[in-house]
């Protein structure tokens, strides 16, 4: 089977654009990979597409509406917040499958602001507040305080994510926010489920992000320089465990891919040098430096204390500031977070650029449940 | 008239609910006698072995231990906050989700693993289109 490279990635800076389609959302990304790709629409077999919102809206087709109509084949694809790593995966699969040796994958999502989550549905009366909460940062807040039942996790230690993150976003053009949140603004902020405040919540943004992906026969014949290699890409669902049906497990379900994306990359958690992990909700990123196995179970409170995520720090988690502040377009995220991965093992990450990153690791986690992970490498 | 086409007695919030129309409520819980999972609401096939017609249907415990919470803070319009969303861990097997009341929602008063007691009441008012009151379940600290 060929190996897989990234040839071209971006992503838009992500903000609110209520005057736009999706499909003029997406488009604009996809123009930006293609660019930085070298290449054209007419270049591409295949086009890959995830998006939410409108699953069942031909998105891909739209785009290529936009920006050029060449009749190939379209695939949209929707898994929670994973939909964007599952196109981008599809996109993989159809050159190890020999199908296709150049093809395009774009995420794209436009969001309302507010509360995700908890709608209920079913027959009866509301059961919102009644039998729990189904809200999003209430099912993550949860999920935070089975980690605080087993280490003793505190309130500000889960609020640390979310200074770090935002510190990181101010290094970061693309991301929605560029501001600092002390640890006090952070903790002081309005609850919104104990203990996620409102800056400890990912933020509600449009966006998109694109990577154009090659066979090892095309990547060698457009030029190798800044291409990025595609090490490892899993997709899971979640496995039986006691309580999932009841309160989704987002540990199975990552702890599973981590260890099959580690075997199939051949490297460990100790060659990673940056990781871009799911942090829709500080209680959840905290969670994941065990999950990926950063650290060992119950040390993710002292790696967050010691400073060992921060950029500059033994592994940084989320420089380019995570859903918490570069902003959680839900169908785009899995899209971009790989070219954060991409843009610093080519080195072009500017003032937040981690030095000497060789090999890297995105991670999301669509509730319901889906997990991709993918591990990149820097070939130049 | 919506009212007249409310049945008498409350129906049940929930289809694992059982007996809401009766003065012995409980909840249902569907175990599998392969692998001793516990689920709710009817299936036939377990998620956890894959084994095929091993479920059966039983009554599960009042008694339980709280395994996870959080307090919520920011809902949906009209529905009131704080509370305390909590995840419990039924004596002999199950784990439900529900409100945990008659205790102050603060995280200093709460105590994981603390026992708590399911009990049967009204679902805070909240009537469907054609005016039926349901029964719901929740948790208190055990007496």
């Amino acid at each position: 089977m060929s190996e897989v490279f990234i040839l071209g990635v971006d992503m838009i800076k992500f903000g609110r654009f209520p005057e736009k389609t999706v499909p003029q959302i997406g488009a604009q990304a996809a123009l930006m990979a293609l660019d930085d790709a070298g290449l054209t629409i007419k270049d591409m077999e295949a086009l890959y597409c995830g998006n939410l919102g409108q699953a069942s809206a031909m998105v891909g087709q739209r785009i290529l509406q936009e920006i050029g109509q060449t009749g190939i084949g379209v695939v949209n694809c929707s898994n929670a917040c994973a939909t964007g790593a599952t196109a981008f995966r599809e996109a993989w699969m159809s050159i190890k499958a020999g199908v296709h040796d150049v093809v395009l994958a774009v995420g794209v999502e436009q969001m309302g602001k507010g509360l995700l989550g908890g709608g209920g549905g079913g027959a009866g009366i509301p059961k919102e507040g009644l039998l729990g909460s189904g809200t999003m940062p209430a099912v993550f807040a949860e999920a935070g305080m089975e980690h605080a039942r087993k280490y003793g996790t505190t309130f500000e230690q889960f609020a640390k994510v979310s200074v770090k993150n935002h510190h990181h976003s101010t290094l970061n053009p693309k991301a929605m926010y560029q501001i600092e949140t002390p640890l006090e603004t952070v903790m002081n902020a309005e609850m919104i489920s104990y203990p996620n405040t409102k800056l400890m919540c990912s933020v509600n943004v449009d966006g998109s992000a694109a990577a154009v992906l090659v066979s090892e026969k095309k990547a060698r014949e457009l030029g190798m320089s800044r291409a990025v290699k595609v090490r490892a890409s899993v997709l899971t669902s979640d496995p039986y465990s006691e309580r999932d049906l009841v309160m989704p497990d987002v540990n199975a379900v990552t702890r599973k891919a981590a260890a099959s994306a580690y075997e199939m990359a051949g490297v460990g958690p100790e060659d990673v040098d940056l990781v871009e992990l799911h942090d829709c909700f500080a209680t959840a990123e905290i969670l994941h430096y065990e999950n990926l196995g950063l650290c060992g179970d119950g040390e993710a409170g002292r790696m967050i204390d010691d400073g060992e995520v921060e950029l500059g720090g033994r592994v940084p988690v989320n420089v380019s500031g995570g859903l918490l502040s570069k902003g959680h377009p839900l169908g785009a995220t899995g899209i971009a977070n790989i070219y954060e991965v991409s843009t610093h093992l080519r080195g072009e990450a500017d003032k937040r650029q981690v030095e000497g990153a060789r090999i890297g690791m995105t991670h999301v986690i669509g509730l319901g449940s889906a997990c991709g992970i993918h591990i990149l490498e820097s070939v130049a | 008239m919506s009212e007249e086409k409310a049945v008498s007695g409350p129906l049940p919030v929930v289809t694992w609910l059982k007996g809401a129309n009766t003065n012995d409520p409980y909840i249902e819980g569907h175990k599998c006698g392969e692998c001793g999972a516990v689920f709710l609401g009817e299936r036939s096939t377990c998620s956890a072995c894959s084994a095929r017609d091993s479920i059966s249907a039983v009554r599960l415990s009042t008694k339980g231990k709280l395994y996870s919470y959080c307090i919520v803070h920011r809902s949906f319009p009209g529905i009131e906050v704080p509370y305390i969303s909590a995840i419990v861990d039924l004596e002999g097997g199950g784990t439900i989700k529900g409100n945990l009341i008659n205790i102050e929602p603060d995280p200093e008063k709460i105590e994981f693993d603390m026992p708590v007691e399911v009990v049967f009441q009204d679902a805070l008012g909240r009537k469907d289109k054609d005016g039926n009151n349901y029964l719901s379940y929740f948790f208190q600290p055990a007496a």
